[in-house]
């Protein structure tokens, strides 16, 4: 069932166009990340589903009603900010209730279901606490119960993540994942790490300048992107773009390969090169080949056991099952 | 060594700190001491400050022969009324102008903050008759709103500050949250701008207390506040130093006590928006 529906919506802030029309469905119950680098309009795209802007033109559709001029206050969603906007003045306890308050509930009602998500959140013990009091990702937590304790029908993530430290990002990230199989609710996620968008959802938006450039599964987008730009994006490290003879050979404009699609070899293989920086994250390590026939230094995932000394000459193979080939527009030749 | 430097620089900006603060606290402490000598040793150069004698005498004939306690009156409902009217006027003017700005937003406050740079005398003359048309001159009314109208550009200016400091995400937070208008302004914005409220009035009784041009100008017997009980004794008779000081130290003593006790609110309200 479509849950969420943009019909033709597009954003102006002045004579900027800042989203040209686009259309897009989202399913109820899925997870949803918008993704794409900073100034695509991902943030603003959220902010019109949220009511937060105006459309410009076009419609906004929520569980089948056009909800395009119905106030947020209105329209049974959810929203956790990249600053947590939590209320500085009230404890975590009235700034959970406040969406309940909001509603009417009686106080029974709103204290139980406090209770509820802030156990399920292990806030319980920081309910009596001011926001200032509390760390990072415990402010989040909060935005979060503040978030589910209404029931939205669907919840809205604008870059949750950004403000906490790596190691607690990682563990936020599952918890909310977590959250989402429990709920089984609708959510949207802004992001501009496509670690977080390929980990989280089920179905990634791709953005640039306002534009979606490809909708699809993580794995489909990792497995066929449309065009360089999501070639490039998704994908950590990023896919070695080949242009020149090389790409000609396979007749296209540019060729892309991704680093672990690349094996090293230090006696024969199709490429010559000479090892540059190596990255050693421990399981993996990255290398950094320049080989003199391409522009740019390709960069090739191997093995953590292997050490390559810098500035010996190595043979890069690439595998061509996952060889990725462009036009000259930038599109994939299927 | 990097240690050592550091330690030399804090001693030093330790000393200017200590400097400008006696420098500038010289006046009332001069002023204090004068308000407790005689008419004859107050004049006397150099002053002896030790060796001359110690006498309350001048605080006992200000308060005879003038009535402290109605100017004190005066200087309250001029200095509260005056700052409480204008927060009236302020506060939605700098709500708007915070949280829906418009092209013109900066235009304006650039342009009330201009009518701070006419010097006061020039209009002095037009203003002094019109109080005779309307028949409040020397009257309280009459310079709580003068003292309102003058401060007014700093109170707008105080308190947009202070409102855009209030980040809009909370506010759209509140939205999302499902309150409407009336909720968001009453639970949200009014609980985060209080303080910001509290310093601007402090600020601004202290500014209305000090006022001198206007309430010399406009009043005479009935609504003279302080600034005019300190200016009596200043007399075409001569000058009565020690008296003139007494006078002094009861007019600047209520909002000394206050701006003692209030110091953290006052320096969060003259420092906002420079620090982040």
């Amino acid at each position: 069932m479509k849950h969420i529906q943009l019909k033709q919506v597009s954003k102006s802030f002045g004579d900027v166009e800042v989203i040209p029309a686009l259309d897009l469905d989202i399913e109820d119950g899925e997870f949803v990340v918008f993704v794409g680098p900073s100034g695509c309009g991902k943030s603003t795209l959220l902010r019109l589903i949220a009511g937060l802007e105006d459309v410009t033109s076009g419609q906004v559709v929520i569980n089948g009603k056009d909800a395009t001029a119905i106030p947020p206050a209105r329209r049974g969603l959810a929203m956790v900010f990249q600053s947590y906007a939590l209320y500085p003045h009230m404890s975590v306890r009235k700034n959970i209730a406040f969406p309940l308050r909001m509603a009417g509930l009686d106080k029974a009602d709103q204290a139980r279901r406090v209770e509820e998500a802030a156990k399920v959140l292990n806030l319980t013990e920081y309910l009596d606490r001011r926001p200032g009091q509390l760390s990072g990702g415990q402010r989040q937590r909060v935005a979060i119960g503040r978030a589910i304790v209404r029931e939205p029908t669907a919840f809205l993530f604008d870059e949750p993540l950004s403000n906490l430290d790596a190691a607690l990002r990682v563990g936020m990230r599952l918890e909310i994942s977590e959250l989402h199989k429990r709920l089984a609710t609708t959510m949207i996620y802004v992001t501009h790490d496509q670690v977080e968008a390929m980990t989280m959802a089920d179905k990634i938006v791709v953005l640039q300048n306002g534009v979606i450039e490809q909708v699809g599964s993580p794995l489909e987008l990792y497995r066929n992107p449309r065009n360089l730009f999501v070639a490039g994006f998704i994908g950590s490290p990023r896919m070695n773009l080949i242009k020149g003879a090389e790409a000609a050979r396979h007749k296209a404009d540019t060729i892309g390969i991704r680093p672990e699609h690349i094996s090293i070899s230090d006696k024969s293989g199709a490429w010559e090169g000479v090892v540059g920086l190596s990255e050693h994250l421990g399981s993996d390590t990255f290398f950094h080949i320049s080989c003199p026939d391409f522009a740019e230094p390709l960069t090739v995932r191997a093995s953590g056991e292997l050490d390559l000394s810098y500035g010996s000459t190595v043979y890069l193979t690439p595998d061509l099952a996952h060889l990725h080939r462009f036009d000259e527009g930038g599109f994939r030749i299927a | 060594m990097a240690r050592a430097v550091t330690t030399r620089r804090k001693a030093v900006t330790s000393v200017i700190a200590w400097t400008v603060a006696t420098l500038i606290f010289f006046p009332i402490l001069w002023i204090f001491v004068l308000s407790l000598k005689t008419e004859g040793d107050a004049i006397k150069t150099p002053l002896e400050i030790l060796g001359s004698t110690w006498t309350l005498e001048s605080y006992a004939v200000v308060q005879e022969r003038s009535d402290y306690f109605k100017h004190f009156t005066n200087s309250v409902i001029v200095a509260v009324g005056s700052t409480l009217l204008g927060i009236l006027v302020a506060v939605p003017a700098a709500w708007s102008m915070a949280f829906v700005p418009s092209k013109r937003t900066r235009g304006i406050l650039m342009w009330m903050l201009s009518t701070k740079m006419l010097p006061a005398v020039g209009v002095l003359y037009p203003i002094y008759l019109l109080f005779i048309e309307l028949g409040i001159l020397d009257s309280r009314i009459g310079l709580v709103i003068v003292l309102m109208l003058i401060n007014l550009p700093i109170i707008v200016w105080m308190l947009y500050t202070y409102f855009r400091e209030i980040p809009a995400e909370i506010l759209e937070a509140a939205r999302m949250d499902g309150a409407g208008m009336r909720s968001e302004l009453l639970y949200v914005l009014t609980p985060m701008a209080i303080p910001g409220i509290a310093s601007t009035i402090l600020l601004n009784v202290i500014l209305a207390w000090n006022e001198a041009f206007w309430t010399l100008n406009l009043t005479a017997a009935k609504a003279a506040p302080l600034t005019a009980f300190i200016a009596s004794y200043s007399s075409p008779e001569g000058l009565f130093y020690a008296k003139l000081s007494a006078a002094s130290v009861m007019a600047i003593a209520p909002i000394l006590v206050m701006g003692w006790f209030s110091q953290k609110q006052l320096v969060r309200g003259l420092t906002f928006g420079a620090v982040k």
